[in-house]
């Protein structure tokens, strides 16, 4: 029976439970609230010391050219500037990094691909000194032809953006300018075709979507009396960080000793090098400190982005509505580098059928080198650019059979036991149908919200809000409806693995745990999560968590909705094992005075050791007395395995997670401007470990969906590949005037292979929240709309 | 050039300080309060909000010579300046509900509040203000870095309409952009405080 509760909206939530008291299933506190609310919490860009210097970014102001020289001396010249490094100084073999695919120059050799590459580094003793600096060095560039999309990338005389590429897909795809390719092709798609009645196809457009995590890129690098260096970085991933970053610094891994300093956002934003290895050049080239800090302009070409994407798809149907095939083929843009570009094609391949039983399929899915910003990982993560189109084409196949799209969604549902595209069976609860009944029997919001009592209208709950642009003439209401599906953790055979070290000892008279990973807190919660795990595994009331830091093994990556599964299985892992070892301890002291301890079921609860029938046996304290129990182990999810490259057969995910998405919306169809009246989302989370912090990720995640149906993208021009928006003056992201009410509705179905039963999910509610959206623009006007985001002129065919 | 003005009560002196210096940067990194965030620079985000003489406003588009002879609270200072409030009616500085003139207040009067450091790691038994608390309980802060300047802005809302509509809130807060709630507890908090206060009175 699903045990299921709903979110509170509309009422404030009063929690009372003190933070050091809940285990899991408690909407236990951040324990980072309170330095985060007094301004104390040290964020990656609040990092000082003593004679420490500001690093600076030269970065290319063309997208595609060879640098024919580079003249720093003006700049090595200015007072107050300490060191000015191009290529030529970089100090070991490996000049490149990469998370997949070494195909990134730590500087420009050369060569710049991409608008905002990297070319030279300046420090200096006050910021704006080395920002005027970086600007006197003089570069004569020989600009190329840009290669921007499908058509210039794959002509037969395309200019390689990587000549004499040898990673492990160069082998593998039709053309080098393309990073990877990956067919699924399962059925007989063709054949299947002949039995539908109906067939729709559509292409659809998916814009570049930023992360637009409200930290910049920045830290602090010190230089070590050893040679090494002291890193304090926010990152994704502080262990895959650090082997990019020895390898170019020519430093074992041991003389890069990282620590994770407080992290603004992440959103897959930080997955990449951004800053990292800049610092600790200038670091030890001028053996001071070297602070560096993006401003937003810089952020916006500082890490990598979303991937634009054009897609193509057909399905059929019989008439009584069962989908007969699907054929896709999925075109995503990888900019100018690979980045995480191979697992995104992976994922968009393997996930373009969305959450449906459809037997016979016929998919590719590719990403392309281009001069285009490179793109790499984002929230969704490939599923959402899939999800956007499969369900306009759900939308369009349930109209034209004249069937209520969420029926027609639900008669098409896959379920548990359904064989995914790739062979692979869905083995555990996936509540399609259920999810799309809580959103649609919910009931809809009021009409006409921005009526008054008195003779005004109250423009802010209207399209255009406080521009006041309507007082309710030409405002159409449209519903909508999405639904999707997203893999959890790292995928196709990946050696996925998080490491945790936990001790306990006595302090005070007091049994204390202490937690230590190099899990990066991004702002998710995880920190709260590990402290109630450790609280309900060793029944300790004191927990201390560690900062995290490469001293202890790799908690893998804060990515793919996998660290409460991952770390957060680490850590119940090494619990169980330290309260092992803390029963054997017991037995070893105390063990004949009372039987129970040879023979029941031994539980630790209240500081206590007891029987599973309540009998008190021991005091933990009592049992450790002065030693202290300190283990560090690995721990794994279930083994994965590539997709075959030419059928895509393979059970290559871990885990699945579901979420569905009703949309609301008011538009002024005289103006094209859009009111998101309300998005409500149910979703499947296996088990809450902490609901507070579960709705915050499904409200958070639910409005980044929202952000790219109708306002988030950056503009690329096509003619040169230069950026054209990098601010958040002309990259907008949804403020609180723009996002509606999300009421949420948590199911919790086990999951028998994940700790606790929990089922990842950060970047479900990502997916279907775009395409929710544009369903109901859809439906409000009754324009066909296959590019978002939806702006105002593609509403009034002003275009 | 050098700037004297006053920062969560307490009378300050840069030097040293660039025509060009924003009060953003001379509070993070001349002062040694880095609460104030720098997420954009140029007024879109709300992030580097500050009281200045009781008016919130981004302190990355104020000149740092515009601020000589002041009055400035910034996050650290956010919880005195509360409890100065509650006790003396209005902020240490010019709260606008206080309706100071341009003749600011007494520096006795600002003195009698200024900004302590936190005593541990977790910053345990430290005294925050109501709408600080309310964004902690109501699971408002994630990632954080957009706190700082609403909490600032969400103070400022409460001290001149004690019961806002959602619409109030959300209008005050149109200038302060998040990245990770998805801004519903936002405003749970921000009525979480409303009704909290209003129990006090």
């Amino acid at each position: 029976m699903a045990n299921t509760r709903t979110a509170p909206s509309g009422t404030p939530t009063n929690v009372t439970q003190k933070h050091n008291q809940g285990g899991i299933g408690e909407s236990t506190l951040r324990p980072d609230g309170t330095l985060k609310v007094t301004g104390e919490f040290a964020y990656s860009s609040d990092m000082w010391h003593e004679d420490m210097l500001w690093g600076q970014t030269l970065r290319s102001p063309v997208a595609h050219a060879e640098i024919e020289s580079i003249d720093i001396s003006e700049a090595l010249a200015m007072p107050g500037v300490y060191s000015v490094l191009t290529y030529a100084d970089l100090p070991a073999a490996m000049k490149n990094y990469g998370l997949e695919i070494q195909d990134t120059p730590v500087l420009a050799n050369g060569r710049v691909r991409h608008h905002g590459e990297p070319i030279a580094l300046v420090a200096a003793d006050h910021p704006e000194t080395a920002r005027r600096a970086a600007a006197k060095i003089k570069i004569d560039f020989k600009e190329l032809p840009v290669v921007t999309d499908e058509a210039s990338a794959l002509a037969e005389d395309a200019i390689l953006i990587h000549e004499g590429r040898d990673d492990h897909h160069a082998g593998h795809v039709p053309h080098q300018n393309i990073v990877h390719r990956q067919p699924i092709v399962r059925g007989n798609a063709a054949e299947a075709a002949k039995k539908a009645d109906v067939i729709v196809s559509g292409e659809y457009t998916f814009g570049m979507q930023d992360q637009a995590f409200l930290g910049p890129e920045s830290g602090l690098a010190v230089p070590g009396e050893d040679g090494g260096v002291d890193l304090y970085v926010a990152t994704q991933w502080l262990h895959s960080d650090l082997k990019q970053i020895a390898p170019v610094l020519g430093l074992p891994e041991e003389k890069v000793r990282m620590t994770l300093s407080g992290v603004g956002g992440a959103f897959g934003g930080r997955e990449d090098i951004s800053m990292q290895i800049h610092a600790c050049l200038l670091a030890l080239a001028t053996n001071k400190p070297v602070k560096m800090v993006y401003n937003r302009f810089e952020s916006f070409f500082g890490h990598v982005h979303r991937h634009p994407a054009k897609l193509w798809y057909e399905h059929g149907a019989t008439k009584d509505g069962k989908i007969t095939h699907m054929k896709c083929r999925i075109v995503l843009d990888g900019g100018a580098y690979a980045s995480a570009s191979p697992a995104v094609v992976g994922n968009a391949s393997s996930l373009s059928v969305g959450p449906y039983v459809i037997d016979d399929v016929d998919i590719e899915a590719i990403a392309l080198y281009t001069n285009n910003p490179p793109c790499g990982a984002m929230r969704g993560f490939g599923a959402v650019q899939a999800c956007f189109a499969y369900e306009a084409q759900m939308d369009k196949l349930a109209a034209k059979l004249g069937m209520d799209p969420v029926e027609f969604r639900q008669l098409n549902a896959m379920e548990q036991g359904t064989v995914m595209p790739t062979g692979q069976v869905v083995d555990s609860p996936a509540p399609v149908a259920e999810l799309l009944r809580r959103v649609k029997e919910r009931p809809l919001p009021p009409e006409r919200q921005w009526e008054t009592a008195g003779e005004g209208a109250d423009v802010r709950a209207l399209p255009g809000g406080l521009s006041n642009t309507t007082h309710g003439e030409g405002v159409v209401r449209g519903v909508g409806y999405a639904v999707g599906i997203k893999n959890v953790g790292f995928s196709e055979g990946f050696d996925d693995y998080s490491t945790a070290r936990v001790r306990l000892e006595v302090i005070n008279g007091e049994p204390v745990a202490m937690v230590h990973t190099a899990m990066a807190e991004v702002g998710q919660g995880g920190v709260t999560v590990h402290a109630q795990i450790a609280r309900t595994e060793l029944g300790v009331t004191q927990v201390t968590i560690h900062p995290a830091d490469t001293q202890v093994g790799s908690a893998g990556s804060t990515s793919a909705s996998r660290q409460t599964y991952m770390t957060g299985g680490a850590v119940k892992n090494t619990c169980e094992a330290v309260r092992e070892a803390l029963l054997e301890m017991g037995r070893r002291k105390n063990g004949s005075y009372h039987p129970a301890w040879a023979h029941a079921e031994l539980l630790l609860e209240g500081g206590k050791v007891v029987t599973d029938g309540g009998e008190v046996l021991a005091d933990i304290a009592d049992i450790l007395e002065d030693e202290a129990i300190d283990l560090e182990l690995e721990f794994r999810h279930r083994p994965t395995v590539p997709f075959d490259l030419v059928t895509g057969q393979g059970d290559g995910h871990v885990q699945y997670t579901f979420a569905a998405h009703r949309a609301v919306v008011e538009v002024d169809t005289e103006l094209g401007l859009v009111k998101v009246v309300e998005l409500a989302t149910a979703q499947d989370v296996g088990k809450a470990l902490n609901m507070l912090s579960v709705v915050g990720q499904i409200q958070g995640g639910t409005t980044q969906g929202l952000g790219v149906a109708v306002m988030e993208e950056i503009i690329v021009d096509p003619r040169t590949a230069k950026v054209r928006n990098p601010s958040f003056t002309d990259y907008l992201i949804p403020t609180i005037l723009d996002t509606p009410t999300i009421p949420v509705d948590v199911l919790e179905l086990a999951d028998p292979n994940a700790p606790y039963g929990l089922r990842g999910l950060g970047e479900a509610p990502t997916l279907s929240s775009t395409p929710a959206v544009l369903a109901a623009i859809r439906q409000a006007t009754g324009l066909e709309l296959n590019k978002t985001p939806i702006r105002p002129e593609a509403l009034t065919g002003t275009l | 050039m050098r700037v004297n003005f006053t920062v969560n009560g307490r009378p300050q002196e840069a030097d040293d300080v660039w025509e060009g210096e924003s009060l953003l940067y001379v509070l993070r990194e001349r002062l040694g309060l880095p609460g104030s965030k720098n997420a954009c620079e140029q007024g879109e985000c709300g992030s580097c909000t500050v009281r200045l003489d009781g008016v919130p406003v981004c302190s990355c588009l104020v000149a740092a010579g515009q601020v000589e002879g002041r009055d400035v609270v910034t996050v650290e200072g956010l919880a005195d300046f509360a409890k100065q409030r509650a006790e003396h009616g209005h902020g240490g500085a010019c709260g606008t509900a206080g309706g100071c003139g341009s003749k600011g207040v007494s520096t006795d009067e600002a003195k009698q509040w200024s900004a302590k450091g936190t005593d541990s790691q977790t910053g345990e038994g430290v005294e925050l203000s109501t709408v600080q608390q309310a964004f902690i309980d109501a699971g408002a802060v994630q990632c954080g870095f957009c706190t700082p300047g609403l909490l600032v802005q969400a103070d400022a809302l409460l001290e001149r309409n004690a019961d806002p509509s959602d619409q109030d809130i959300r209008e005050a807060l149109s200038g302060n952009l998040c990245r990770c709630t998805g801004y519903e507890k936002i405003l749970d908090a921000v009525r979480l405080a409303a009704a909290r206060q209003g129990e006090a009175v």
